[in-house]
């Protein structure tokens, strides 16, 4: 190839890089800055703090572009090019509305429970777990997501839920459990067997009107936000914000949060656990006496 | 003696070496700047694109799992370790829409020009004689194979993966055919894949990032002494069992595995398609190990990023002579051993990411002299040996925009033959690539890389392992100088 060849290949070949760059830019778009007029956190000094780690929202903006626009969207609003094949729907971070926290319902949630939520993922969703990040990246993915709302410049996050030590699991407590999934009304959202088949259960709608399904006790074997018995206390005690799901903080003390989860523990028949064995033990010398739950049952399920 | 013979009969011309030096790097300037300038202004965010059968399935970004695509992130890493599951409930193939299908296809078009030097060639065309040497120079557009992906899982934890694919004429074989058993006993300490399928490479040549036919693969990963009948490649697919398992977040891996001592072939040869020697019956072992961890920023930043480290070591055998019927060969026998230990590194500094590996081989001297090991060496035969590795670079501008650059080195540490008229160089490879891919669409569910490259790759005496050239060395004792200049247009669907 002589020298004249080669500036000619030369040419052409920064050409076609031209010609293709122009051709494509103008159809994409990347992440968008939030509205300073909005309010919002500025982008440049929102951090998070994490069990001694200061995420910088700087840098998770870049994270957020690789992992998480797809589905949240460049805007934050969970309008990502793939939200319309998601279901569940992808959060609207502009709303600053989470279902997982340690605060009252209502509330923002701390940075330690956005941290928690992406380090577990939403099992039943498409949002899967974050782990493979280290903590660093994952702590400034929380401050990042902090800079869509101006909630997040004008509120503090609630306060963590206090939980106390939990109570014996014993039948007593088990029944009493059962007494409470009838007289809260659990039963019409996640039905009498926790089969997610309660008579409310194909109405309800999330809070953008998108239909949402109840937690189905007898398949799912982790809940949304954890999986532990404290990680179910807190969920009813808190609620799910932007869900059908309400906060019962009001409503129950703590013991009696406690034997609901106990009983709560029973309805998952495909995860062996202590609460099961022990109601399955009763149940096979007293099932006959127990008053299905249900509306049959006004008076109490006991 | 035509032109460009003449040209080519001094490979060192320093003259033509600087112009097209200089020239190529201000290609690959032009198109960095080019494509940064455009990157940072306006294009697509944060989808770089993956196998979008994977995309597709699970609606997340491609860049999810790849730092850029091809080339796997830790998330993606910890993906494909859980047998390409999110574990989040919805891996299982029933989740899909029935019209789903796990397939995606890749193809590169192209231009590219390849040089090679020192090369056999008849002195006036057509009188067949080959007494003439020349430079080898072929250049215009042309099209890389084809790869048709299918994977995912067939049940929750039980996953797999089929590739056929093809050279540039449509010439089919398996690369990858695999089913694998996640987690069992709910561990993910415990996976068992059976098939064909790439070794656990931590720097996987599977999945870079070089296209060009002298960039496009690692040379160590091809490399066997000079004249050694010992055929492997750890960088080419095998076909065996792997026992494999990872922490949660894969930070610590490793794998066992026992593969045919065939090199990947089929049928009992020693190739996937038709026509390789007849295999024998013996096993090789594989075992890698990695660990990773967080490298802590600078106080007050964000950290630099993840830092692995690990070590492998694939011990083998080869036969050195075959049971035979009328003179046809139909089993290897008398096998001799090999072995291959190393260490490789993915090291972050934050847009930066650092690879370097270290091989060293060693062979048995009946398979450096390709003698049946039922006779006696011939004199001067010795232990063929070998060392060398690379050091690869790429600078992520975004998940959209990668310069890559990487340097690479083998020695000969001891020839086959202690007599060998060749010297002690014979065989040693320095290489040297640059390259920038961009990718300016990047949807779930396709997705266009544009990759400029340029590679430069110095083999003594032998031919390049690109396989460019005529086939045969004019000068063994020189040096081949093997170029290509590359642009593709990469795009999977």
């Amino acid at each position: 190839m002589t020298l004249k060849k080669f500036a000619v290949t030369f040419a052409l070949g920064s050409m076609a890089l031209l010609t293709a760059g122009a051709t494509v830019s103008t159809a994409q778009s990347h992440v968008n800055s939030p509205d300073p007029l909005l309010g919002t956190p500025s982008v440049a000094t929102e951090t998070s703090n994490i069990d001694g780690i200061t995420g910088h929202a700087e840098s998770g903006k870049h994270l957020y572009r690789r992992f998480c626009i797809g589905c949240h969207g460049p805007d934050g609003n969970g309008q990502g090019m793939n939200a319309q094949w998601i279901d569940p729907k992808p959060r609207d971070f502009t709303e600053a509305t989470f279902k997982c926290r340690s605060t009252p319902t209502g509330t923002l949630p701390t940075d330690e429970d956005l941290y928690n939520a992406i380090t577990r993922g939403f099992v039943t969703t498409n949002m899967p777990s974050w782990r493979p990040l280290n903590p660093q990246q994952r702590a400034d993915l929380v401050a990042f997501i902090k800079t869509w709302s101006p909630r997040w410049a004008k509120e503090k996050p609630g306060a963590s839920l206090n939980i106390p030590p939990e109570t014996a699991i014993t039948i007593e407590s088990i029944l009493h459990g059962r007494e409470l999934f009838q007289k809260l009304e659990c039963w019409k959202c996640h039905g009498p067997e926790g089969h997610a088949d309660g008579p409310s259960a194909s109405t309800l709608t999330d809070s953008k009107g998108n239909p949402i399904l109840p937690f189905n006790f007898s398949t799912g074997e982790r809940f949304m936000c954890g999986d532990s018995n404290r990680d179910l206390y807190r969920i009813f005690m808190t609620g799910l914000d932007g869900s059908p799901m309400p906060s019962f903080a009001d409503v129950i003390q703590p013991n009696d949060a406690w034997d609901l989860v106990h009983f709560l523990r029973t309805l998952q028949v495909a995860l062996p656990n202590q609460e099961l064995t022990l109601w399955q033990t009763y149940k096979a010398a007293h099932g006959k006496d127990l008053k299905p739950i249900g509306p049959d049952s006004a008076g109490g399920a006991q | 003696m035509p032109t460009k013979f003449r040209e080519g009969a001094n490979p060192m011309n320093i003259k033509w070496s600087r112009w097209k030096t200089i020239l190529t790097c201000a290609f690959l300037v032009l198109a960095i700047v080019l494509c940064d300038a455009r990157a940072a202004s306006a294009l697509p965010a944060g989808k770089v694109i993956a196998l979008p059968m994977f995309a597709r399935k699970y609606g997340l970004p491609c860049s999810a799992c790849h730092t850029a695509w091809p080339e796997l992130n830790n998330f993606g890493q910890v993906f494909r370790d859980n047998g390409y599951q999110l574990m989040n409930d919805r891996d299982s193939p029933i989740w899909q829409n029935p019209s789903y299908f796990p397939i995606s296809f890749r193809i590169t078009p192209s231009w590219h020009r390849e040089t090679t030097t020192n090369q056999q060639v008849d002195s006036v065309p057509g009188n067949g004689l080959g007494d003439g040497i020349g430079t080898l120079t072929q250049a215009g557009f042309d099209l890389s194979g084809m790869d048709l992906w299918s994977g995912g899982t067939l049940y929750k934890n039980i996953s797999f993966i089929l590739l056929p694919s093809s050279d540039p004429t449509a010439v089919w074989h398996f690369e990858s055919a695999f089913i694998r058993f996640d987690n069992l006993w709910h561990s993910p300490w415990l996976n068992v894949k059976f098939g064909r399928f790439e070794l656990d490479n931590l720097i996987s040549e599977k999945r870079f990032l070089f296209l060009s036919a002298n960039g496009g693969l690692y040379q160590i990963y091809h490399f066997d002494n000079p004249g050694s009948s010992n055929n492997f490649g750890y960088g080419d697919n095998q076909i065996g069992v792997e026992l494999a398992g990872h922490s949660a977040n894969s930070y610590t891996r490793y794998s066992v595995s026992v593969l045919s001592s065939n090199e990947g072939g089929v049928n009992f040869t020693t190739d996937v398609v038709p026509g390789g020697t007849p295999s024998n019956r013996s096993y090789d072992v594989n075992l890698a190990f990695s660990q990773a961890f967080n490298a802590p920023g600078t106080p007050g930043e964000s950290g630099f990023g993840l830092e692995r480290v690990g070590a492998f070591a694939y011990i083998g055998q080869r036969p050195t002579n075959y049971e035979t019927e009328l003179g046809t060969q139909l089993v290897g026998i008398n096998n001799k051993p090999f072995f291959r230990i190393g260490f490789a590194g993915d090291l972050s500094y934050k847009n930066l990411e650092l690879m370097p590996l270290f091989i060293y081989g060693h062979d048995n001297p009946y398979l450096g002299a390709g003698v049946p090991s039922t006779a006696p060496l011939p004199p001067g035969a010795q232990a063929p040996t070998f060392y060398g590795g690379f050091l690869e670079a790429h600078y992520y501008f975004n998940p959209q925009n990668v310069a890559l650059a990487r340097f690479e080195q083998i020695n000969v540490g001891q020839q086959a033959f202690t007599n060998t008229s060749f010297g002690g160089s014979n065989g040693n490879i320095t290489a040297v690539s640059f390259g920038y891919r961009w990718y300016p669409i990047m949807f779930s569910r396709a997705g266009v890389a544009l990759d400029g490259e340029f590679s430069r790759v110095r083999t003594i005496g032998q031919e390049p392992e690109s396989g460019n050239g005529t086939g045969v060395v004019g000068n063994p004792t020189g040096a081949v100088w093997s170029n290509s200049i590359y642009f593709g247009i990469d795009f999977d669907f």
